[in-house]
């Protein structure tokens, strides 16, 4: 029987303890016209060796093509010793630190983690993880409308720049509670200074309106840099509070949340899977946020304070629960419990491995090849560069033909060639996402432009 | 025992230069460039290797110790199930290759579908939510946008019992819609005239957990169900508590119509230190097309995503992918091992280890809460009298076995009971585990009887002793300033 130890001589002993027949008599409080007798639509059971050699098969299948997409989930190296550690049975297997006493490593960490990410963003407080950095900005929404006092319209400003997957998350999340969610254009026209970004000027229409919040994205969904220090400016001077989504990678090289503008944002949030993290096919990841101190008890999720223990000895301790579900119930910040703990023990350790010049490094040399990248995909006939303003390591490209036929032909030649936006974004035509981390190598990158030569050459399907 | 901080540990200039590439120059407006660098810590591998060894030795898990969380189901993580889901392969895939792409892992996610449908008795399953809070919210939704969708807008209550999880009305306010409890009988049981009394024309639906957080089945579910779905409201399960029900009862032969499954907790996905959960939500006939989405479908022998264009009533997506795709590997890998007749011994042992448990120690002396019921897969005892005739309350045992090398039950949950221990063995644990832990609750009832001030003092042995919460909330101290 996997997993379950008992003998036969235990059970006999157990059962007579009891003063129970039978190991089926301790359900005999289940109505008799509701017990099942078989679960016939369960395969039968596999050894590890079995099981072992189906998971091989199913992921030889998969293979490991060439990845060039980003939109989100980063594909960057990550040091053996971050998994070697994370996946130590007392990280793998340990719990929520209700028992602070006996939980102090995963606690340390999460004070060590919070301590990182409020100085990444350049913010003064961290919680200790969201799901991912979709529903972080469901979060962030909400708390905004919890947080301004003043203003009574749940209304946010979502520039249309913004990843939209994580629109659409925060509208399933957030619109039960009566939120509202107004887009902002990009800037589209030919020859417009700053294509492809969010214009100030384009928030003009809501001067003077009930706004809760504005949201920016940095870099936004296109890889471009957004003017976050006008936007973040136009936000506070209209009395809306100012959302950050970032790219925790990108913020060893531009500006944090905390210094845009003349005040900084009031909430910054992201997916934290760039630090550490692998793709896994979108999971688990996990999404940060961080705030200023004047709203942290507005924040949701765990957060971790250190105080003292009756000996006057320095220790570490869930705190501020009274935020919680477990204690507000109905009148909690949130409904989250369980949240990201080991994705967020692999970015701690992944954080200390790189440090500042890692990171730098990293983004730098992944902002170089997405570079390269573009050079060497507009040189084939039929795509061109969609916008050509500063940018991290994303690029938007526009082909002569529909983007999804060119997707499954670039699979069949073991490249994954990026993300289609078309169905998302129209106007902008046969548009394709592309992104090249800094394990994309300049032979990686040749092959990409040269499977892309091929499949640009045949006839149109 | 104690480790400090990583950043004691940091010197300016010193890095583990071969976990990154070399330098280039970044291409950044001067407007937008970052000035000042962030306070990350410059330490050597072996320092960084060294520190978060450390730390973890300073923590309890299952791999190290009894954890008898009740309501958690801290059962044996099998390290094949991680070993399995950390192929390169899976770990290489990009959420949004093309499904051509990634056969290999649609497979083995339609596969779960089919076997969560299959165990709890429902006719769709989304696994996209990232928790068991996030699966209540999806299951809430989709009670929601059922009414919407028949245009009975009135239904915006829903029914909790008083016993249930603080995430049950959390998610009920969550969802727009406000919180209707009602109380539980002496005997654990659900008080159905005060049910009556409850339901109408405004009743959305209610959230059960069965066999509820006082550690007995709700003998009158099929009336309940009736109840509720005689006055328009629609039923929620709240899986936390499947492990005990495994093979033996399903929540579709029930009558609920939707329910969220904790698969960190019945299919013994780890809980790594407080997540990553997946808490994959299962729906009646009724409630098919509100699914979140993705899902994957499965046509002439090929997979795909299923998504607005097949569920244009779906309540969206709940995460930017498919949720926590690592840990549905993980689940699947212990399913495939379990297989048919695995199923139901988790519930048949997880109920054995129980009750045992269970009379051991009211043989011992011990007040169980609901004495004259069967325990579920966990059970509650209740310390109220020692509390009141020694001074020495729940907390105060709690920190006792932490001592005695145990990690504690859950404490003061729920909240009906006072000074209680909620204790949930799972059926990995061996009698010889759960005698020693008997045995240590014995000799804390002792040291409570002889002197209650060494009781009331611990932990002695673990890093720190009990620690100021009170502080913790009044001086914040949330990040290290040098």
């Amino acid at each position: 029987m996997p997993f379950i130890p008992h003998t036969e001589a235990d059970v006999a002993e157990m059962l007579a303890a009891i003063g129970a027949s039978s190991i089926d008599a301790l359900f005999d409080e289940i109505p008799a016209a509701l017990r099942i007798q078989s679960l016939a639509g369960i395969p039968d059971a596999l050894t590890e060796m079995q099981v072992g050699r189906l998971m091989q098969s199913r992921a030889q299948r998969d293979g490991r093509p060439l990845n060039f997409i980003g939109a989100g989930a980063y594909e960057h190296h990550i040091p053996a010793a971050v998994w070697a550690i994370v996946s130590r049975g007392e990280f793998y297997s340990a719990y929520t630190p209700y028992q602070a006493e006996a939980s102090q490593g995963t606690l340390q960490l999460l004070y060590e983690y919070q301590t990182m990410m409020a100085s990444l963003t350049g913010m003064q407080v961290s919680n200790a993880s969201l799901y991912d950095g979709a529903s972080a900005l469901a979060e962030a929404c909400l708390m905004a409308v919890r947080a301004h006092r003043k203003s009574k319209s749940a209304r946010i400003l979502v520039p249309a720049a913004v990843n939209p997957i994580y629109l659409e998350v925060a509208r399933a999340i957030a619109e039960g509670q009566n939120l509202k969610f107004d887009i902002v254009p990009f800037a589209m026209g030919e020859g417009e200074p700053g294509k492809g970004t969010t214009q100030p000027s384009s928030l003009e229409q809501y001067r003077g309106q009930d706004i809760t919040a504005v949201v920016v994205q940095q870099p936004n969904f296109f890889g471009l840099l957004e003017d976050v220090d006008a936007i973040t400016d136009w936000a506070h001077a209209n009395n809306a509070l100012a959302i950050a989504v970032v790219n925790p990678l990108s913020l060893a090289i531009l500006k944090p949340p905390g210094e845009w503008g003349a005040k900084g944002v009031d909430i910054a949030v992201g997916d934290g899977q760039p630090l550490g993290v692998p793709m896994s096919s979108g999971g688990p990841y996990f999404g940060f946020m961080t705030t200023r101190m004047e709203h942290v008890r507005q924040m949701p999720g765990r957060i971790i304070g250190r105080t003292l223990d009756l000996d006057g000895k320095p220790g570490f301790t869930l705190t501020l629960q009274a935020r919680e579900q477990h204690i507000r119930r109905s009148k909690a910040t949130s409904n989250i419990c369980t949240n990201q703990g080991l994705l967020v023990t692999a970015a701690t350790i992944h954080m200390s491995l790189l440090g500042s010049t890692g990171l730098e490094n990293v983004a730098a040399a992944s902002q170089q090849q997405t570079r390269k990248l573009v050079e060497a995909l507009t040189r084939i006939k039929g795509v061109k560069l969609a916008f050509s303003g500063p940018r991290f390591h994303e690029a938007v490209l526009q082909l002569d033909r529909n983007v999804a036929g060119v997707i499954e032909a670039l699979a069949k030649r073991n490249v994954i060639g990026g993300f289609d936006l078309t169905p998302r974004y129209p106007e902008l035509g046969n548009a394709l996402l592309v992104c090249a981390t800094e394990m994309r190598t300049d032979e990686d990158i040749a092959t990409y432009a040269a499977a892309l030569t091929q499949v640009m050459a045949e006839a149109m399907s | 025992m104690s480790e400090p901080l990583i950043f004691t540990h940091s010197r300016p200039g010193r890095s583990a230069p071969g976990q990154y590439p070399e330098a280039v120059a970044a291409d950044v407006p001067d407007n937008l460039r970052r000035r000042k660098r962030a306070a990350l810590p410059e330490v050597s591998e072996l320092q960084a290797v060294r520190h978060f060894t450390r730390l973890s030795q300073l923590n309890f898990s299952i791999d190290t110790h009894f954890y008898p969380l009740g309501s958690c189901t801290m059962k044996y993580n099998p390290r094949a199930c991680n070993a399995f889901a950390m192929l390169p392969e899976f770990l290489g895939r990009h959420p949004y290759g093309p499904a051509s792409a990634g056969q290999g892992f649609l497979e083995c996610m339609y596969e779960l579908q089919e076997m969560l449908k299959e165990v709890t008795g429902m006719k769709g399953v989304s696994l996209t939510p990232m928790a068991g809070a996030q699966g209540e919210f999806a299951g809430v939704a989709m009670m929601r946008a059922y009414h919407k969708a028949r245009n009975d807008l009135a239904r915006t209550e829903i029914i909790v019992p008083d016993a249930a999880h603080g995430t049950n009305p959390a998610t009920a306010t969550m969802c727009g819609c406000t919180v209707v409890e009602i109380p539980s009988l002496a005997n654990g049981d659900i008080d159905v005239d005060a049910l009556k009394q409850a339901v109408g024309p405004k009743t959305a639906g209610i959230m059960l957990t069965n066999p509820s957080t006082l550690g007995v089945f709700e003998r009158r579910i099929k009336e309940v169900a009736q109840i509720v779905h005689e006055a328009g409201g629609l039923l929620y399960y709240d899986g936390a508590n499947l492990n005990a029900i495994l093979g033996k009862v399903r929540p579709g032969d029930m009558g609920f119509d939707v329910i969220h499954m904790n698969l960190h907790k019945t299919f013994s996905t780890p809980h790594g230190g407080g997540g990553p959960g997946s808490g994959a939500v299962g729906v009646g006939q009724r409630l098919l097309p509100f699914m979140p989405i993705p899902l994957v479908g499965k046509d002439n022998e090929k997979f795909r995503w299923l998504d607005e264009r097949d569920l244009p009533q779906s309540i969206g997506r709940l995460s930017a992918f498919m949720g926590n795709a690592g840990v549905l590997l993980r689940a699947y890998v212990y399913m495939r091992m379990l297989g048919r007749h695995g199923m139901h011994r988790v519930a048949e042992f997880a109920a054995l280890n129980a009750n045992y448990m269970l009379a051991k120690l009211k043989k011992a002396g011990f007040d169980a809460a609901y004495p004259e019921r069967r325990a579920s897969h966990e059970f509650i005892i209740t310390l109220k009298r020692q509390a009141r005739d020694l001074g020495v309350n729940a907390m105060d045992f709690a920190k006792r076995l932490l001592d005695y090398g145990f990690h504690a039950p859950t404490t003061y949950f729920p909240l009906l009971v006072p000074e209680c221990l909620l204790i949930e063995p799972t059926e990995t644990e061996t009698k010889q585990d759960l005698d020693a832990f008997i045995d240590a609750l014995v000799a804390i009832q002792a040291e409570a009887e002889q002197d209650a001030a060494k009781v009331k003092g611990a932990p002695y042995t673990l890093p720190v002793r009990r620690l100021d919460d009170v502080r913790a909330a009044k001086q914040l101290d949330l990040t290290y300033q040098p």
